[in-house]
């Protein structure tokens, strides 16, 4: 089975720094170093965590008006991307439900750069070449690894080796030389944390790596904590939170779909999508911190304090920041304001929960300089 | 101390088996963050649930290594989930059982039998 597992890039170093490998989106991936998930996790919220993230698919558009192409499919708003910015949106189906969640910026000229869950890439890929035929291509960039560096220390860190990093803010997006070689540097992660994505040729990707492990504020960290930090950060998880039947909308990402574009209602889903917007929903995401017992994890019942089972949890797990398990579901809207009282079904004892907002621990982008 | 191959450990006091799980699978487990631990007259025969030890990850089941009545469960670990990963073979126990059969203790490996079945895994 091993011998299947692709390796990023980064394979060796992980396995020399002591690395839990794990089989994740068809890699053998670092799921943990010798600290562990709990001190990897609140290493990144206090000073800067650096994960290989290479596992992602990473693509460019290119075409005529590869944005306006790119729109027939995803979501967001890409034309009214400006250069130098990168926008979080939705690969949709005719159904309205979630293909994937991707990020795209324009970091220069050369059409868009996506970034798309590892999992997904193939099936991505396919659909976005076949929608856009004619109009635009999408070409893989194989030969990169990805890396992100988390954390209220990363930006100090990364200033060092990228000047330009410290002028950016949350979302910007730019084509840079860096560690002497041509780099995409975005402000961005999946943590909740300020931090960067940072897009590398692969030859040179364990130098970069070593580079930044080398300031002492950086640790790596493994992809048990980015679970429980995206968790945390009340951000949604392709696979689990989001999939074909889920609606951006039902999932509380209603931000993934630009107001031209609801104003236009020009790609698939659209209908459904403008339904729910006007208030149609028989379910809606729901933020739960689980009051007593077991963590309560994906596949766990939600119900109401009757004991009726009206919802499921689609990821959930023990916060190490707040010190106690928290959940991300599913549940009719009736059940959804913040405060409202509800059961999880764990192991067949219904422990307390109560609905709280999201995030569950404050995020800290830096959108102002 | 005696082992099972889903390593729990069993100490025999009289007629009472003190359980839990080796310093081995904590550490594979990670940091435990929650214990589920059997409460006093529950019967368990060997293999059965006896226990749910949860990390920041996962849930893991503890089989019951041997049959008979639970007498106690250690609620201390309620609070101190932490003293799975800290004293696995000690402190970090999860319940003592009245023993149904004390013959199914003999039948388990020894610490040497024990290291020698983890230098296979």
């Amino acid at each position: 089975m091993s011998e299947d597992l692709k390796k990023t890039p980064l394979y060796e170093a992980h396995v020399a720094a002591g690395a839990r490998m794990v089989p994740f989106a068809g890699y053998s991936m670092p799921v943990q170093y010798k600290d562990g998930v709990l001190k990897e996790h609140l290493w990144t919220r206090e000073h800067a965590g650096l994960f290989d993230v290479s596992h992602m698919g990473q693509a460019r558009i290119r075409g005529e008006n590869p944005a306006k192409s790119f729109e027939k499919v995803v979501s967001a708003d890409y034309q009214g991307l400006k250069p130098g910015k990168q926008r979080y949106g939705v690969l949709l189906n005719a159904d309205g439900g979630v293909i994937d969640d991707l990020m795209t910026a324009r970091p220069d000229e050369d059409g868009l750069f996506v970034v798309v869950n590892g999992a997904c890439k193939d099936n991505d890929y396919a659909i976005i070449a076949r929608e856009l035929a004619g109009e635009a291509t999408v070409t893989r960039l194989e030969d990169r690894a990805l890396l992100a560096l988390q954390g209220p220390e990363a930006a100090a860190v990364l200033a060092a080796h990228v000047p330009e990093s410290a002028q950016m803010v949350f979302m910007d997006a730019k084509a840079v030389t860096a560690f002497g070689v041509d780099a995409i540097v975005s402000r961005s992660g999946y943590t909740g944390e300020d931090g960067y994505e940072i897009s590398v040729p692969a030859d040179a990707a364990e130098r970069v790596w070593n580079t930044l492990l080398a300031d002492e504020r950086v640790k790596p960290i493994g992809l048990g904590a980015r679970d429980s930090l995206r968790l945390e950060a009340g951000l949604p998880l392709y696979g689990h939170d989001l999939d074909e039947t889920v609606s951006p909308i039902e999932a509380g990402l209603n931000f993934a779909v630009g107001k031209s574009r609801r104003e236009a209602g020009d790609y698939l889903g659209a209908d459904r999508i403008a339904r729910e917007l006007a208030g149609d929903l028989t379910r809606v995401r729901v933020n739960l911190k689980v009051l007593e017992g077991a963590p309560a994890r994906e596949g766990a019942e939600i119900a109401d304090e009757a004991g009726a089972v009206i919802g499921k949890v689609t990821s959930g797990g023990f916060a190490p920041s707040l010190g106690y398990p928290i959940a991300i579901g599913f549940a009719p809207p009736a059940y959804a304001a913040i405060g409202t009282k509800l059961k999880v079904i764990v192991r067949g004892k219904a422990a307390a929960a109560e609905v709280v907002a999201s995030p569950f621990v404050p995020n800290r982008y830096v959108r102002k300089l | 101390m005696r082992f099972t191959k889903d390593h729990e450990w069993v100490v025999v006091q009289g007629d009472v088996a003190t359980v839990g799980i080796t310093a081995y699978a904590a550490e594979q487990l990670g940091d435990v963050v929650f214990v589920e631990v059997p409460e006093a007259g529950k019967t368990v025969k060997q293999g059965d649930g006896l226990a749910v030890v949860e990390s920041v990850k996962a849930a893991s089941d503890v089989y019951a290594p041997v049959s008979g009545e639970v007498i106690e469960g250690n609620t201390e670990l309620s609070d101190a989930p932490e003293t799975v990963n800290a004293l696995p073979e000690s402190g970090g126990w999860f319940a003592k059982i009245k023993l149904a059969n004390p013959a199914e203790v003999d039948a388990l490996m020894d610490r040497d039998a024990y290291e020698a079945f983890l230098a296979t895994l």
